[in-house]
């Protein structure tokens, strides 16, 4: 059963990232982007991370793209972009490139990683006492990764203020604010 | 070959993730529209999750999912400064297509 829920997960999965990559329209691209989305979301259940496919499917798949989704309609871009090539050869040039990358990447995979040693946090996926996977992520993110969690906070902070000063500044033109013709400061009355 | 006795190991997940990750690569370097290479980059940063995740299953540790959590806050807040710097791109000229943006001043 799990074998099956794989193919068909990952074969979705691919399928979805070829139709992002290769889908004319921009919105057509974003839902295919949550057909990926969803499928490794699955593809992370069959890996014992329950609580990351969950993450996935809130943050990623709802949050995330209806983001992606709100940016496309805000600036009405939902057309298609023209097929031809800019730079000539770029786009054999990039395939060939990736076809070189998959196989570097395949190498690699293709080794076999699992070394058997023991666990480097103390907290292995299964078995141990450790109870669910949620209070085993919990039991790490909050002892060993506790510096890089409160970093992360910040991070978001920055993100935010960030995106409202330059989604906002630029908003406004020069001419938005009115100003004497002879002085040049700005008209406050 | 039956398919009940086929095991997918950890191998399987890292080559779809593989793919996952070339075809978003492959996508940035082809398509022109700016939001739809932040997709591809989604794509590349959601199979390097599941490497981390194969990775975590191969070796029997949680560490490689909470790795997992600081590259969704680190994705979110990309995508957040990124769609605003589009925002920003598309009120000064009408179009998002990578070829335009040349010129560092505004």
């Amino acid at each position: 059963m799990t074998t099956f829920l794989f193919f068909v997960a990952a074969a979705t999965a691919l399928a979805g990232a070829f139709g992002v990559v290769l889908a004319r329209n921009p919105v057509h691209s974003a839902l295919f982007l949550v057909m990926t989305l969803i499928s490794v979301a699955v593809l992370f259940l069959l890996r014992d991370a329950e609580l990351i496919a969950a993450v996935q499917v809130i943050v990623y798949a709802s949050a995330i793209v209806v983001l992606f989704l709100f940016v496309i309609m805000l600036l009405g871009v939902d057309r298609k972009e023209s097929l031809e090539d800019r730079i000539p050869g770029q786009r054999a040039a990039a395939i060939v490139l990736g076809l070189v990358l998959l196989a570097e990447i395949v190498f690699l995979a293709g080794h076999e990683w699992a070394t058997g040693q023991e666990t480097a946090s103390g907290v292995p996926l299964q078995g141990g006492g450790f109870g669910g996977n949620v209070e085993r992520v919990a039991r790490v993110l909050f002892t060993d990764f506790l510096w890089a969690f409160e970093i992360t906070a910040v991070l978001l902070v920055i993100a935010v203020v960030g995106a409202v000063v330059l989604a906002r500044r630029s908003g406004q033109r020069p001419d938005a604010v009115p100003q004497d013709a002879e002085t040049g400061e700005e008209v406050t009355a | 070959m039956t398919l009940g006795a086929f095991t997918v190991t950890d191998t399987y997940y890292l080559l779809v993730a593989a793919m996952i990750f070339t075809i978003g690569g492959v996508g940035v370097l082809v398509r022109r529209n700016v939001i739809v290479m932040f997709m591809c980059v989604e794509l590349m940063l959601n199979a390097v999750n599941l490497t981390f995740v194969s990775f975590a299953h191969a070796l029997n540790d949680i560490t490689g999912q909470v790795i997992v959590f600081f590259t969704l806050v680190v994705a979110a807040s990309e995508v957040a400064v990124g769609l605003a710097i589009i925002v920003a791109i598309f009120r000064r000229r009408r179009n998002a297509t990578a070829d335009d943006l040349q010129a560092l001043k505004g």
